[in-house]
């Protein structure tokens, strides 16, 4: 799966959480311009998970603020499956 | 009106636009003083002046009902377990002054672990200083670099500290959702260390957990589980063992985390096991080795309890139906409850938001009736709830009584 891919599933998914449709680029972070709160973060993770069948655990969300780098966390968890 | 003079959120000195470290906690003050400027009285800084009996105290003058107190059975005032203190105390001594591993460990120190035992029928039983520091000395142990945290996201405060405080990977999964955990479980990598951590009543609903069900998806995928069980002692279960014995599953948990501060009546925190290597945690759970251990006098009167809790019967029916009048009436009140039907002896009554909660409370109190109140970020789905738990040793009339309480405070502040 390359990362066009990756990009537009992710973009499919934050949709219905992007309530006031922020204009989502790599440097769009989840916490400051999006507003997620730690509910909205928990159901936009498992979103992410069931569609990638990946699992990103507290340890890894941590380290993952910004849009850009879900994708790129996405594509390394995803790497090696079929 | 609170007499404090100095209060950990209003500090006196806030001049100067400089920040230092404390500058984070500036929203947190913002919406502590916002919420005593509208004149309620501080939710968070009650003084009991004086403590009567398990249900109650004197409260700002004011003789007062507890319903917010966890005192599931009302031990902390039983005759055997006051006067196994007081002799603990003279025998004993105040302190241990050390650690459970150097000089820390006395007689009844064993002894508690040795009703904890005969409690749960289980060969394994390690006491801790307190509850919270059970779940962070086990889980943080336990659960190291490279294996897997699964556990549910209303855990408790205490579980979620285990997990910061080790080096595992945490995941957690949807409330109670069986299916978001199977599916977690699923994708872990293979080879990889798992433990499934549940709990049996939730706190701040007063909600239980499907432990049969959920326990049985664990176990296919190689999980160990670990059950936090400290709402439940003494009164859930055929033995009071709590929602796994009740379910059925108790033989499938690998521990049961508890606590002394709930139905046992003092303090201190316990894990119990049938694992055959147990006993080795006692020299490496640091929570455990670098602390001092319970005072002679606490672990005397837990042991007391704990043993006095196994032929409890009379009062586990006492408090089951103090729980089903509680519900029953507050809903007939036309309170929007945590639970459609009472499933523990924790009725959470759901509050429309702080403001309104913060009052509701506030007039309650002015009544004569404690109750917790739960507001954000400790409750799920940023709720904010009148937590009330009952005692065995409400009386029917009480009970009644408190619905009369609520009833008036309701419609004061326009909830009913």
């Amino acid at each position: 799966m390359d990362r066009a891919e990756i990009d537009s599933r992710i973009r499919t998914l934050i949709e219905p959480f992007n309530k006031k449709d922020v204009a989502v680029t790599d440097a769009t972070t989840f916490a400051g311009d999006l507003e997620f709160d730690s509910l909205t973060v928990m159901d936009f993770v498992a979103a992410i998970e069931d569609e990638f069948d990946i699992i990103i655990s507290m340890n890894q969300q941590a380290e993952i603020e910004n849009y850009g780098q879900l994708v790129t966390a996405v594509g390394t968890l995803t790497q090696g499956q079929a | 009106m609170t007499q404090g003079v100095n209060e950990a959120d209003r500090p006196e000195v806030l001049e100067g636009d400089g920040t230092d470290l404390f500058s984070k906690f500036d929203p947190v003050i913002e919406m502590r003083r916002a919420l005593l400027d509208s004149g309620v009285t501080d939710p968070f800084n009650l003084v009991m002046e004086r403590v009567l009996s398990p249900t109650r105290a004197i409260c700002n003058g004011r003789d007062t009902i507890l319903l917010g107190t966890y005192n599931y059975m009302g031990m902390t005032f039983d005759p055997d377990v006051v006067a196994a203190g007081k002799q603990a105390l003279e025998d004993y001594g105040s302190g241990t002054t050390g650690s459970r591993v150097l000089n820390g460990t006395y007689q009844g120190h064993r002894e508690v672990e040795q009703a904890l035992c005969d409690f749960y029928a289980m060969d394994h039983a390690m006491v801790f200083s307190t509850g919270y520091q059970a779940n962070l000395g086990i889980i943080s142990t336990m659960a190291g670099k490279g294996d897997y945290i699964v556990l549910d996201i209303d855990s408790h405060a205490s579980i979620w500290d285990g997990c910061a405080l080790g080096n595992a990977e945490v995941v957690p999964f949807k409330h109670n959702d069986i299916e978001a955990m199977e599916k977690r479980l699923r994708r872990i990598p293979e080879g990889a260390g798992k433990l499934v951590i549940l709990e049996g009543v939730y706190s701040m609903l007063g909600d239980i957990a499907p432990l049969k069900e959920m326990i049985a998806v664990a176990k296919k995928h190689g999980a160990m589980v670990l059950v936090d069980e400290a709402h439940s002692m003494g009164f859930i279960g055929p033995n009071g063992r709590g929602v796994a014995e009740d379910q059925g599953v108790l033989d499938q948990v690998d521990f049961v985390i508890g606590t002394f501060s709930k139905s046992v009546g003092t303090v201190g925190g316990f894990c119990v096991s049938n694992h055959p290597k147990f006993e080795i945690l006692r020299l490496v759970c640091r929570p455990y080795v670098f602390t001092a251990s319970l005072p002679p006098s606490v672990v005397a009167t837990a042991a007391t309890s704990i043993r006095k809790l196994m032929n409890g019967a009379e009062k586990r029916a006492r408090l089951w139906s103090n729980s089903r009048t509680l519900h029953a009436g507050l809903r007939g009140l036309g309170f929007t409850l945590g639970t459609e039907e009472p499933q523990s002896a924790i009725v959470a009554v759901i509050m429309p938001d702080l403001e309104r909660g913060a009052a509701m409370w506030e007039a309650l109190l002015r009544e004569g009736l404690y109750v917790n109140l739960a507001r954000p970020p400790a409750t799920p789905a940023n709720m904010t709830l009148l937590r009330c738990s009952l005692c065995a040793e409400h009386s029917e009339e009480e009970v009644q009584t408190i619905l009369g309480m609520f009833e008036r405070a309701g419609k004061a502040v326009g909830i009913i």
